[in-house]
C-alpha cells in the first residue's frame, strides 16, 4: 500500500512536483520534448492548490475507502490488487464526473485532451519513489509505504 | 435443494458492491448471485454512450469478465425468482428450482414506469433502462439504412428522421443526447415546467436546457403525450395534450423507474414505496437485506429513509449490506441524493437539497456567469451545507460534498465557497491536514 502525503508547512509552491509529474507522464520523459513537442501537451495529474501564503501539492491519497472506485458507473476507476492502490483505466472512463463529485480531497481532474475524461494520479507504481516525491526539492511530499496488504 | 451462505438477487451496482463486501471479509463462504438479465454485469448507465457509439459492446461491462469466477461467486443469470420461501430460508426460480440461504439481499433495482397513453400499447416503443433496451434501440436504428437503401419511405420500415423521448429527466435527456449524436432529430417531452426537475434548480435547468436545444434537441415542457398513432406497430406521431402532432418514428418512454418489490410485496418484508430498511440495510425480517433502488435508505440530508434509486448509493449501500451480511457491523450513513452527469460537455454536479424545502428559511449563495454558462448555489442550513448544484464547473465538487457529509461547520470559509477553484486549501488547517493526511 503506498500513499502521497503532503507536508504543506513545507511546501513553497514551486511546482516541480507538477513539472516532473508532467514529464513521468510523457511519451518522450524527456523534460524538453514532453513540453515543448508533444501533442497534446502531457497532463500532471499532482496539482499544486494554493492560498496566500498556504500551498501544498495536491494528488491521489489512495484512500483505505475509496469513494472514487465505489461510485464509478463504468468500472475505469478500480482498486488494484497487486499494487494496492486506486487506479483508473481511460478506456473504461466516459467522463460522467462521478468521481470527481464523491473525491471529498478534490484530487481527480478532468482530461479534456482529446476525449473527456477523467484523470489522476496513478502514484507511480512502477517506480521506487513517485516522480513528484522524488523531485520535491524541499520534502513537502512524502511517500508511505506499508507492507504486503493485510 | 443448492444452499447458499449468502445468496443476492440482482447483479448490477448494489449487487456488485455486497459480493465485493462479503468476499473483503469472508473469502469462500458460498455465495451466488441470481438476476433474471442473461448479461455479465454490466454499467446500467453506459447504455446511452452504447446507444451513442460513444463505447463499443465490450466496454459495457461493468467488472472483468472473470469477476465471478475470481471471486469465487456462482452466476445464476437468465433465472428468475418467484418467490421467496421464509419458513424454508429459500428462493423458488422460474425453473421450479428452489436455492436456500442464510443471508438474502434483495437488490432487485427499478422497473420503468410506463403511463397509460391512448395507442401506447399497440405500438412499438422502447424504454431505456437496459442493455437489452439499448440493444433494441439500436437495432431499431439499423434498420434504417435498409430501408433508406430501396428509398423505402412512408412504409413500416421508414427511416428514422424524428425521435420522440417522453421524459426530461436524467435517462431522458442522455437518451435525447445519444440519438442526436446518431444523427437523429431528437424531440423531448417534459410534463414539468423545466427539464431534470428532480437534480438542478431552475436556473440550473434553464442552462441544460440551452445546451441541449443548441444541439439539436427540442424541448417541450408542461406538456405530454395523450395519444400515439401509427401503422401496424409503427409508430408515426405522437398527439400532445395540446393536440399538437408531432410526427415520429421512434418513441422512447423515459418518465422514470418505480422501485421492483414484487418478491417483498404482501410478504413479513416491510414495504412502502420501496422496501424498508435500516440503517444495517436490514429489512424487517432478519437476515434479509436490501440495498439500491428497490430499497428506502438512509439519507444524511434529510435524516431519514427514501428513494435514493442512484447507482453510487446503490453500490455503497449493497457495500454496507455485503458487511453486515458477513458480520462486520456497519451503518449506511453516506447518501443523500447525488447526481454528475455531463450533457454535450457541460458536466453538471448537484448533492443534497436543490431549493429549499417548503416554508423553510435557508441561507442560499449563487454565483451564474451568464456568457460562461457557469452556475453554482449553496444552501446553508445551520452553518452547514445542505445543498450544492455545480454546473459547467464541477472541479474539487467532492470537497464540498464531504463537508457536507462531515457537517462541517462552513462559518469561516463561507466566502470562498462560490470560488470556482473552492477546494481543500480554502479550509481551516485542522480539517486540511486530515485531507492531506500530513504528518503531524
Amino acid at each position: 500500500m503506498r500513499r502521497i502525503m503532503a507536508k504543506e508547512e513545507v511546501c513553497i509552491g514551486c511546482r516541480l512536483c507538477e513539472v516532473w509529474c508532467l514529464v513521468q507522464h510523457s511519451e518522450s520523459k524527456d523534460i524538453i520534448k514532453a513540453f515543448r513537442k508533444e501533442e497534446p501537451r502531457p497532463l500532471a495529474r499532482v496539482h499544486v492548490e494554493e492560498y496566500g501564503v498556504d500551498s501544498f501539492g495536491l494528488q491521489c491519497r489512495n484512500c483505505e475507502e475509496p469513494d472514487c472506485v465505489y461510485s464509478c458507473i463504468s468500472g475505469a476507476m478500480y482498486l488494484d490488487e497487486e499494487t494496492g492502490t486506486v487506479q483508473h483505466d481511460p478506456e473504461k472512463c466516459v467522463g460522467c464526473w462521478t468521481c470527481i463529485m464523491v473525491c471529498h480531497r478534490g484530487a481527480i481532474l478532468r482530461d479534456e485532451r482529446r476525449r473527456r475524461i477523467a484523470a489522476k494520479c496513478d502514484m507511480c507504481v512502477d517506480l521506487e519513489v513517485p516522480a513528484c516525491v522524488a523531485n520535491c526539492p524541499n520534502e513537502a511530499l512524502i511517500l508511505q509505504e506499508e507492507g504486503a496488504e493485510e | 435443494m443448492r444452499n447458499y451462505k449468502y445468496l443476492i438477487i440482482g447483479n448490477s451496482a448494489g449487487g456488485v458492491g455486497a459480493m465485493e463486501a462479503i468476499r473483503e471479509i469472508d473469502k469462500d463462504g458460498p455465495l451466488a448471485v441470481i438476476s433474471d438479465e442473461e448479461h455479465h454485469v454490466y454499467s446500467r448507465p453506459l447504455i446511452s454512450y452504447y446507444l451513442a457509439d460513444e463505447i463499443d459492446y465490450d466496454k459495457i461491462f461493468y467488472r472483468p469478465l472473470d469477476f465471478y469466477e475470481k471471486k469465487g461467486i456462482d452466476p445464476i443469470l437468465g433465472r428468475k425468482v418467484l418467490k421467496i420461501d421464509f419458513d424454508q430460508r429459500s428462493v423458488v426460480l422460474d425453473d421450479g428450482s428452489n436455492i436456500g440461504f442464510e443471508k438474502l439481499l434483495l437488490a432487485t433495482g427499478g422497473e420503468p414506469f410506463v403511463p397509460l397513453i391512448k395507442g401506447l400499447e399497440n405500438h412499438e416503443f422502447f424504454n431505456f433502462i437496459t442493455l437489452n433496451d439499448s440493444v433494441k434501440i439500436r437495432e431499431r436504428l439499423a434498420r434504417k439504412n435498409r430501408g433508406k437503401g430501396v428509398g423505402n419511405r412512408g412504409e413500416g420500415n421508414r427511416g428514422i428522421e424524428t425521435a420522440v423521448v417522453l421524459g426530461g429527466g436524467l435517462i431522458g435527456l442522455k437518451a435525447a443526447e445519444a440519438l442526436t449524436q446518431r444523427g437523429i432529430h431528437v424531440k423531448v417531452v417534459e410534463l414539468a415546467d423545466r427539464v431534470l426537475s428532480p437534480v438542478l434548480d431552475e436556473q440550473g435547468s434553464a442552462i441544460i436546457q440551452g445546451v441541449m436545444e443548441e444541439a439539436g434537441v427540442e424541448v417541450i415542457t408542461g406538456h405530454t403525450i395523450a395519444e400515439v398513432t401509427g401503422q401496424g406497430t409503427s409508430v408515426n406521431s405522437v398527439i400532445l395534450d395540446s393536440g399538437e402532432e408531432i410526427d415520429c418514428s421512434l418513441l422512447i418512454v423515459a418518465i422514470g423507474v418505480r422501485p421492483r418489490v414484487e418478491l417483498a410485496r404482501d410478504t413479513q418484508i416491510q414495504v412502502n414505496r420501496g422496501i424498508v430498511v435500516d440503517k444495517l440495510m436490514q429489512t424487517s425480517v432478519p437476515g434479509i437485506y436490501a440495498c439500491g433502488d428497490c430499497a428506502e435508505v438512509y439519507d444524511f440530508i434529510t435524516d431519514g429513509f427514501r428513494l435514493t434509486p442512484l447507482w453510487p448509493t446503490a453500490h455503497v449501500g449493497g457495500r454496507v449490506a455485503g458487511s453486515n451480511m458477513a458480520g462486520v457491523e456497519k451503518e449506511y450513513v453516506w447518501g443523500t441524493g447525488m447526481n454528475a452527469v455531463d450533457f454535450f460537455g457541460f458536466p453538471v454536479i448537484s448533492a443534497g437539497l436543490i431549493n429549499p424545502p417548503d416554508g423553510e428559511e435557508m441561507e442560499i449563495l449563487t454565483r451564474l456567469d451568464e456568457d460562461a454558462r457557469i452556475y453554482r448555489k449553496f444552501l446553508i442550513r445551520d452553518h452547514r451545507i445542505a445543498g450544492m448544484v455545480f454546473v459547467n464547473q464541477v472541479d474539487r465538487a467532492g470537497v464540498a460534498l464531504g463537508l457536507m457529509r462531515e457537517k462541517t461547520d462552513i462559518t469561516l470559509f463561507k466566502d470562498k465557497l462560490l470560488r470556482d477553484d473552492f477546494g481543500a486549501i480554502y479550509l481551516p488547517r485542522q480539517i486540511r491536514e486530515e485531507i492531506n493526511m500530513a504528518v503531524a
